[in-house]
């Protein structure tokens, strides 16, 4: 328990160490997070839009570009 | 090589790779924390603080990493027009700011045990800063216009005048007497570093790489077709 704790600590400055690694956890999954959901969003949406659109895979007057 | 600038030859692919991606991702995740707070050593003048240094210089290094990505994408649109540079430099800035802001952070945790302050505008921690606002200014550019391209182009300028930030972060700590600390690792000497302290540190920095990469795959799958979605909209407001 005492050595979990001891490591808990860092030495006294347990607030730095994990602050800094949460900080870090949180902007890497949140930023993940927001990607992973806006690409199902919009592949949803250009699904939908195919569905609505039958037989056209690319718009009308659309180049081959993004 | 070339084939795989094709838009949608380049979805294809990073769909297929991304699943790979994240698996890479979180193994070396795994094996980076677990070097950096189990295996590797407290620094006998810095004590267990040194810990910060595995999240945050890997986090600096990306910053920097990602910008240079952001410019060629930029360059690559306004010079030879090419579409994915664009998509890219659109993709890749909210990562960028992201690693930018995590090294800030980071480092002012990392600052107030080791310097006794939080922030000082030395021309280290300042130049990062500038890195930071570049990059909002870069996310904002993009979205500041009705049409895309015109912000994309605005944007690239943006991205491009602000490579010159890229020296004067890395050589800031030659250049001027900041309470920064110069480099320990360069790519002419051998490191300063003790081996058992580097390998956690490399290790982690191959996982912010490998974040980058699968993140930057699905954010530009994500611009691939919402640029298709824009197309959609606009063939069917033609037609009315």
């Amino acid at each position: 328990m005492s050595g979990i704790l001891r490591f808990l600590e860092m030495g006294g400055h347990g607030g730095f160490v994990w602050g800094a690694y949460a900080a870090v956890a949180l902007v890497l999954l949140v930023l993940g997070l927001i990607s992973w959901l806006d690409l199902k969003r919009s592949e949803g949406e250009l699904k939908r839009m195919e569905a609505r659109l039958p037989g056209r895979s690319r718009p009308v007057g659309a180049r081959n570009r993004a | 090589m070339h084939r795989f600038a094709n838009p949608a030859r380049f979805a294809q692919l990073a769909a297929a790779a991304t699943p790979w991606g994240v698996a890479l991702t979180a193994l070396l995740f795994v094996a980076g924390l677990a070097l950096a707070l189990f295996a590797s050593p407290p620094d006998y003048q810095q004590g267990e603080t040194v810990r910060i240094m595995y999240v945050h210089v890997p986090a600096a290094w990306m910053a920097m990493f990602v910008y240079v990505v952001v410019a060629a994408g930029s360059a690559s649109a306004l010079v030879w027009r090419h579409p994915l540079g664009d998509v890219i430099a659109r993709a890749a800035s909210p990562i960028g700011a992201c690693f930018t802001l995590m090294a800030l952070l980071t480092g002012s945790l990392w600052g107030k045990p080791i310097w006794g302050t939080w922030w000082v505008w030395d021309a280290r921690l300042t130049s990062v800063l500038v890195l930071f606002f570049l990059y909002l200014g870069h996310i904002a550019l993009l979205h500041a216009f009705d049409e895309p391209s015109r912000g994309a182009r605005a944007a690239a300028i943006l991205a491009l005048a602000g490579i010159v930030n890229l020296p004067i972060i890395k050589f800031s700590v030659d250049w001027w007497n900041t309470l920064h600390q110069p480099a320990s690792i360069s790519r002419l000497e051998r490191p300063a570093i003790d081996p058992s302290i580097l390998a956690p540190l490399l290790v982690m920095a191959g996982a912010y790489f490998a974040y980058f990469v699968t993140l930057l795959m699905v954010r530009v799958r994500t611009e691939l077709a919402s640029a298709k979605l824009r197309a959609f909209r606009a063939a069917l407001a033609a037609q009315g």
